[in-house]
């Protein structure tokens, strides 16, 4: 520190941005330090979650297909088991992947790696925190949809290059899930209250018509599992996988849309209480 | 130290709360620093400094009250007013997945700083905490003591006006917290103002020009260091012991002795002007303490009178 500070050295002009509080618009900084601290010590955490798919497709698929046989696709033309459930199991993939960034991974890093405290004592504001975050879960899902789409096409289950369309719309799946979870995580005090996320998520991955269809349930079961939003992941992929599209998939593709809208709106609402105490 | 040509305060705070529930952290405290001083908050552990000093950095909201930093609301213009801050918290919170020097280069990213700026700054300030042949270690191969270096030298990568040191030589030896003094001496003489929260007496005796005592939520008292000691306390200490079991029951026949009288379970504290003469009376009293020491009142003896508690438990 060679110059000497003046007395007006000491005056700030206040922005008048909106957001300015919560603000500085240098996501890239938590994104850049997210990459780099994967890239030295947390990569084994992340060629294990992309494993996991590939695994129940093989077991399950493979395994449980021979026995199973072929099955009725979307467009009511029979197709293997395996490419019955694969694009499922892309969808669970997404899900599982931005939930966990969006509620366990943050309420560690919050409260237990002090990460988050020592960001926000400098520039930057909680948005740019919840931001560079939520980017970093996409970018990683987006790496594990494009991963296991390759493992889907070594296993002859991509018939059409429209099938690489599941890759974005695995993206928008988990741009969904981890908005909300983020909103959800602020909400959550202690280990035993994150719990109950695992608690919602497994029996919504082995009910949302991911391994047979949801013709199975009555009438108001499926109802219910139509308002949850797995499903519309799992019915929106696997009408990508094949190129058949219904009307229908204009509504599963809204349903995440609005689903980002307001995860996102309840983050920012409650950023306050998730970051600043 | 003679502060900055006058300005407006860079910190003002009045009736200043917060409140958790039921408990009141911090309870109607008001202060100024003026740009350049160096400002300490005085107390013991739960005093209320700790929140004071995130109430400034933005990172906790306050119940009511006043604040402004540099003329601007922290919770309204968080981001901002953190560009000019340099902080030390209590506990180490360094990013345990990065090296030692990408703690340094990816802290200044969080504040926006080009690369060309952050590469030359990270190695002076490695060098500054004598941590240069640990740049590529990871963090949690450090010691306790190199963290603390660490976390200081990360305050300073963004050359700030105003740094926040909340405990700031806790843990360290000797020798590092001497190094650390007259490195912020030399910040101090820059221009940057300091605050700084302290149990330490002769940390806040060495560094601050003013001093706040807190004690539960409120400020007890304000001033010099000199100032404090001349108001609330003697010019020197008589420190009597007599052995762990006497040292309540002699003080009855202390009475009268120098102008104030404080037992307290290991010695008995006489205030008064001259420690020596205090002691022949004590002497002459036929009294025999096992040990005995005059020394010069410090701020410790004004948390005694103003609180009727020592410092540190």
């Amino acid at each position: 520190m060679s110059v000497h500070l003046t007395a007006q050295d000491y005056a700030l002009e206040g922005s008048r941005r909106p957001l300015a509080a919560l603000y500085s618009r240098n996501a890239r900084a938590v994104i850049a330090r997210g990459l780099l601290a994967t890239r030295s010590s947390n990569w084994l955490v992340m060629v294990s979650g992309f494993f996991e798919p590939v695994l129940y497709l093989v077991s399950m698929g493979v395994g449980l297909g021979a026995l199973v046989g072929s099955v009725e696709g979307p467009n009511g033309e029979p197709i293997s088991y395996a490419a019955y459930i694969a694009p499922a199991l892309l969808a669970v993939s997404a899900m599982n992947g931005a939930v966990y960034d969006s509620t366990w991974n943050v309420f560690f890093k919050m409260n237990f790696a002090k990460l988050y405290q020592g960001m926000l004592y400098t520039s930057l504001g909680p948005l740019d925190v919840a931001i560079g975050e939520i980017f970093l879960a996409l970018l990683r899902g987006a790496m594990y949809a494009t991963g296991f789409t390759a493992v889907m096409a070594l296993m002859g289950l991509i018939t059409t290059p429209v099938a690489l369309l599941m890759i974005p719309a695995s993206v928008v799946i988990a741009f969904g899930f981890a908005s909300f979870g983020m909103g959800i995580t602020s909400f959550m005090k202690t280990f035993q209250q994150m719990e109950w996320v695992n608690f919602v998520m497994l029996p919504m991955f082995l009910f949302s018509a991911t391994f047979y269809p949801l013709s199975v349930y009555p009438q108001g079961v499926q109802w219910f599992i139509q308002a949850l939003p797995l499903w519309h992941g799992v019915e929106l992929l696997r009408q990508i996988s094949i190129a058949s599209f219904t009307p229908a998939a204009a509504v599963h593709l809204s349903y995440f849309l609005v689903m980002i809208a307001v995860g996102l709106l309840l983050t920012t609402v409650r950023l306050r209480k998730l970051f600043l105490k | 130290m003679p502060t900055l040509a006058a300005g407006p305060p860079v910190i003002s705070a009045r009736q200043l709360s917060k409140h958790y529930g039921d408990f009141k952290a911090v309870d109607g405290i008001s202060f100024d620093v003026p740009a350049g001083e160096s400002f300490g908050l005085l107390g013991p552990n739960g005093a209320g400094k700790s929140t004071t000093m995130r109430m400034i950095g933005g990172v906790s909201q306050r119940t009511s009250g006043d604040l402004t930093i540099m003329g601007l609301d922290p919770e309204q213009h968080g981001p901002e007013v953190r560009a000019h801050l340099g902080v030390v918290p209590q506990q180490d919170n360094l990013d345990e997945e990065l090296r030692v020097r990408d703690n340094l280069l990816v802290y200044g990213r969080y504040f926006g700083l080009p690369m060309s700026y952050l590469r030359p700054k990270a190695d002076e300030l490695l060098e500054f905490a004598q941590l240069t042949e640990k740049a590529s270690a990871k963090v949690d191969a450090l010691s306790g003591g190199m963290k603390r270096r660490l976390t200081i030298a990360r305050s300073l990568i963004n050359e700030p006006k105003i740094l926040l040191l909340d405990e700031p030589t806790t843990g360290l030896d000797p020798q590092a917290r001497h190094i650390l003094w007259d490195r912020l001496f030399r910040l101090k003489e820059s221009g940057v103002t300091l605050i700084l929260t302290t149990h330490y007496m002769d940390e806040a005796e060495q560094l601050c020009d003013r001093l706040v005592v807190v004690d539960k939520g409120r400020i007890m008292a304000e001033g010099s260091p000199a100032q404090l000691i001349r108001e609330h306390s003697t010019r020197e200490v008589l420190e009597l012991r007599f052995g762990s079991e006497r040292n309540t029951t002699v003080a009855a026949e202390l009475q009268g002795i120098g102008d104030r009288l404080e037992p307290l379970p290991d010695r008995v504290l006489i205030y008064a002007q001259d420690g020596e003469a205090a002691l022949e009376q004590v002497i002459s009293r036929g009294l025999r303490p096992i040990t005995s020491l005059v020394r010069r009142s410090s701020l410790e003896d004004v948390f005694l009178r103003l609180t009727g508690r020592s410092l540190v438990d």
